[in-house]
């Protein structure tokens, strides 16, 4: 039966491929991490529990948790869309602006206590149990791809992952094109200088929050189709991790890449690799990746290196 | 005072280095001698390359072309604590203190490459271990009281005012009883009683313990009363070498420098 | 007027450099180390020794073994449960392989064994810097808890993966009743906790805080950084295995390796900063401030009779410990220990104001 699988290449490409669509997944919610990195130096660890949160509060509206309406999709999405603004601006407002100036390691453990807290806030809200969201896309193989090629491939992964490339792309326009998105390239550049040219540094810093509560949002909606809107979609930081550091952590290309090669070689790595070891592989396999990434190239594969000045 | 003083054997001696960071380059073909006992300063204006050159002696930076040698060792590539162990210190041209410690564990940790008991020892802060640490205690105290900060011993350095700190910062390198010692810019940013302080812990270590000197300059006036010997760097070339008169005068000098700041 | 340091004079740099220089410090510790060992055994009840004390000593344990990486030599690690698991399963495998092993060398064996491979997942500490370490010592987390549940030798192949700590004897005396075992505990936490105090207030210290002060410099002053970091990785992840195995051994008796996830990490990571970072008594503040939470949040709520839902709670104890830490890294990033310094000093100027 094993001899078999190797023989055969459409299975590996099929697992390469549904690798790939579920790490332009990752890729999605690194993003978040990513923007915020990159206007801050920030590694905002709770962007996960920011899912969590954003999914629950959809999935809630939908059920009717808010004065029994049950809101439409497009509706309760529009809504959990000010909630995610409003609470990542908070956010910049009262944990992020007082820290100004603090080294990097004092943020980011206060990112984990802002984790700590979005998660038992929004469990608090809306409740811890599982709740299926349904977005109307079918989980169910692609017929016609089937037939043609041999290859399956879910209906659900390939959608999922074209709205997720259609929100990198959108944000990229954001970045190149707009005011706001030259004013946050110059504020990653370097801050000091922004602001001595009359970039207002906490509106950009409460745009990127803002933007990484609807990154947020996106990335719940998908994975909580997926997954089941549950508790353990806060654990998609964790995977998000070793994305960013292999992308490179400045690099929002890097990032979409990384998280191809990250959910390409974990599903790999399982389906091929992991027998041998008793599978479950998937777990740390990113980690162990991106450790040796670290180590031969600590920016990652598309960081800006850093020359130390003393 | 160039001249009237002798001085000892070549202690160190940089052939040809050059230093690049991608297309830019930092020092290319610096050669120079500093000989034992003298005080050795490096000018030039700024971005000429001069805190590169300090950071390629002690082995922060690595240099592509060209060799070091230190008291006559040569050395293929070298990490900072080994220079250090060599007997190189240093202070920074922005201070680089350990900002979370006192003033005198600032110091203490400029003794740490003397001690010699290992980490089970120090855990166990006894006999050996504690004698040891006493003795370097007594020590830093001499440091302390040379450099006149016996008041602010337990203060958080982070506390203290930028002259002071960039004091600590010298008893720190003094600390380690170094055979050269390496300041880059040690007056920057002080007042003029300061400054004179300054001169006169660098002109006594140099005449008491007959520690190399070698330094980063930009006031003039300090320079040329300070050293024996005198070398320009702009555009990470050297374009002058030799006592402070003889510098003062060189045309070349005068373009790229002197000429620019008078 | 009580706490005063006038009319003691130091005449020797041993006085100065002494763990507790100021004399009621000393006459503080002495008769807390008194009420320790001889008064709370007697005076308080068993079960709150078993489900509050133990607890809290033993994380101290790992609070004081993260604090000397991350608040001495500022190296972030999110592997601390990994650590314990590490020390709980390596005496767990010396134990019942060499079953004649005294018990205390049997721990120390097992913190050695941590100490070799908090050393291995340390090496990219010094290519990498800050949170990225982060990423690496989740590695470390992940690899382990991996290892442990997929290879059955680790738990000598007990079918539900869950271990139980054969008895303890201490030179053959038993050690069973909750008492001796907080006996055992409190020897080894008094032990571990002045010989990191030693640590820190000695060249090994100092070499450490350079290291997280500013690196380059504490290159250039001699301090070999990889050596230096290596030793931080092995002496706090010996302190884990050490509280690892005293989780298993002594407190709980039968554990399963999911008794050291992530949470634990965190939790041990929240004692360090609210207690305060890079401070050892600091380390026993965090650890009874987060042991006890829970405590007062249940006690809050009691009022309340059974009407709040234990689901709640568990989400109030959430944000509440979100809340703190981000409380604290604003308002205090030195924690506990610095508030009990402030109030020391306010205290030996008091009653003068100034």
């Amino acid at each position: 039966m094993l001899e078999m699988i190797y023989l055969d290449p459409l299975f590996a490409i099929e697992v390469v491929v549904s690798g790939l669509l579920s790490g332009i997944m990752y890729s999605l919610v690194a993003l978040g991490f990513a923007l915020i990195f990159k206007a801050s130096g920030i590694f905002n660890f709770a962007q996960g529990a920011f899912v969590l949160f954003a999914a629950l509060t959809l999935v809630s509206l939908i059920e009717g948790a808010l004065f029994g309406v049950k809101l439409p999709l497009l509706l309760a999405a529009a809504v959990t869309l000010v909630i995610m603004v409003v609470y990542g601006m908070a956010v910049e407002r009262l944990v992020l602006r007082p820290l100004i100036n603090q080294s990097l390691i004092i943020l980011f453990m206060a990112t984990i206590g802002l984790n700590f807290f979005t998660e038992g806030f929004a469990q608090m809200l809306w409740g811890a149990q599982v709740k299926r969201l349904d977005l109307g896309i079918p989980e169910k193989p692609w017929e016609g791809l089937r037939l043609a090629t041999g290859i399956t491939l879910s209906v659900f992964e390939l959608v999922a992952a074209a709205i997720a490339g259609v929100l990198v792309l959108g944000l990229t326009l954001f970045f190149s094109k707009t005011t706001t998105g030259r004013a946050l390239r110059a504020v990653s550049d370097d801050n000091q200088a922004a602001m001595s040219v009359g970039i207002p540094l906490q509106h950009i810093w409460a745009v990127v929050w803002a933007v990484a509560g609807i990154i947020a949002l996106v990335a719940g909606m998908l994975w909580g189709a997926k997954l089941g809107v549950q508790f353990s979609l806060s654990l998609l930081a964790l995977k998000a991790l070793p994305v960013l550091i292999i992308g490179g952590f400045d690099s929002i290309v890097g990032v979409i890449v990384a998280g191809l090669i990250v959910g390409a070689s974990e599903k790999f790595a399982e389906v091929f690799v992991g027998p041998y070891f008793g599978g479950a592989i998937e777990n740390w396999f990113p980690y162990v990746l991106a450790t040796v990434v670290l180590l031969i190239k600590p920016q990652g594969l598309f960081g800006e290196k850093i020359i130390e000045r003393v | 005072m160039a001249g009237r003083r002798q001085f000892g054997e070549v202690i160190l001696s940089v052939e040809n280095i050059g230093l690049s960071f991608g297309a830019v380059q930092a020092l290319s073909g610096v050669s120079l001698e500093v000989r034992k006992g003298q005080i050795f300063s490096i000018i030039g204006p700024n971005g000429a390359g001069k805190t590169s050159l300090l950071n390629c002696i002690n082995g922060v930076y690595h240099p592509q072309q060209g060799q070091i040698s230190f008291k006559g060792q040569m050395r293929a590539r070298m990490e900072p604590h080994q220079a250090a162990a060599q007997g190189i210190a240093r202070t920074f041209q922005n201070v680089a203190l350990f900002r979370g410690m006192s003033t005198l564990d600032n110091i203490m940790t400029g003794r740490n490459l003397k001690m010699r008991r290992g980490f089970l020892w120090k855990a166990l802060w006894w006999g050996p271990a504690e004698r040891e640490e006493l003795a370097h205690r007594a020590q830093v105290e001499r440091v302390i009281d040379f450099l006149e900060i016996e008041a602010i011993r337990k203060t958080p350095v982070g506390r203290l005012p930028y002259g002071l700190q960039k004091r600590v910062e010298l008893g720190r390198a003094l600390a380690a009883e170094p055979e050269m010692l390496l300041l880059d810019e040690p007056m920057a940013g002080m007042n003029l009683e300061e400054k004179q302080d300054m001169c006169r812990f660098i002109l006594d270590v140099n005449d008491e313990f007959g520690t190399t000197i070698c330094l980063i300059e930009h006031d003039m006036g300090v320079v040329m009363d300070l050293s024996d010997h005198v070398v320009v760097l702009d555009y990470g070339r050297k374009i002058a070498d030799g006592p402070p008169e003889q510098v003062r005068r060189d045309p070349r000098v005068i373009d790229a420098y002197l000429g620019a700041a008078h | 007027m009580i706490y005063r340091e006038s009319g003691q004079f130091k005449t020797s740099y041993a006085a100065d450099q002494a763990m507790f220089p100021i004399r009621q410090d000393r006459i503080f510790i002495a008769l807390l180390l008194v009420a320790a060992v001889a008064v709370v055994p007697v005076v308080v009840s068993e079960y709150a020794i078993r489900s509050i004390l133990m607890p809290f000593l033993i994380l101290s344990i790992a609070a004081i073994g993260l604090n000397l990486l991350l608040g001495y030599c500022g190296l972030i690690s999110l592997g601390t449960a990994a650590f314990m698991a590490v020390g709980a399963f390596s005496a767990y495998k010396l134990a019942t392989g060499i079953p004649d092993l005294p018990i205390v060398l049997n721990f120390i064996l097992a913190g050695l064994v941590t100490a070799v491979v908090g050393m291995a997942f340390g090496l990219p500490s010094l290519r990498i810097k800050g949170f990225y370490l982060a990423v690496t010592t989740l590695a470390a987390h992940f690899f382990v808890e991996w290892t442990i549940t997929k290879f059955g030798w680790f738990t000598n192949y007990s079918p539900s993966g869950v271990i139980s700590a054969p008895p303890l004897d201490v030179f053959g005396i038993a050690i069973d009743s909750t008492t001796e075992k907080y006996w055992f505990v409190l020897a080894w936490v008094l032990v571990l906790a002045v010989l990191a105090k030693n640590l820190v207030r000695s060249s090994v210290g100092r070499a450490w805080m350079a290291v997280r002060d500013m690196d380059v410099a504490a290159a250039v002053i001699g301090v070999p950084i990889l050596k230096t970091k290596l030793l931080a990785f092995a002496v706090s992840s010996f302190y884990c295995g050490i509280a690892g195995a005293l989780y298993v051994f002594a407190y709980i008796g039968t554990v399963e390796p999911q008794a050291f996830d992530l949470n634990r990490a965190f939790q041990v990571l929240f004692m360090v900063i609210i207690g305060g970072l890079g401070s050892i008594l600091g380390s026993f503040f965090g650890a009874a401030f987060i042991v006890t939470l829970p405590i007062f949040i249940t006690l809050a709520a009691a009022p309340f009779g059974g009407q709040i839902p234990a689901e709640v709670l568990s989400n109030l104890e959430l944000i509440i410990f979100g809340i703190l830490i981000v409380f604290f890294l604003i308002v205090e990033p030195l924690g506990l220990a610095r508030l009990w310094q402030i109030g020391k000093e306010k205290l030996r100027l008091w009653p003068f104001p100034h």
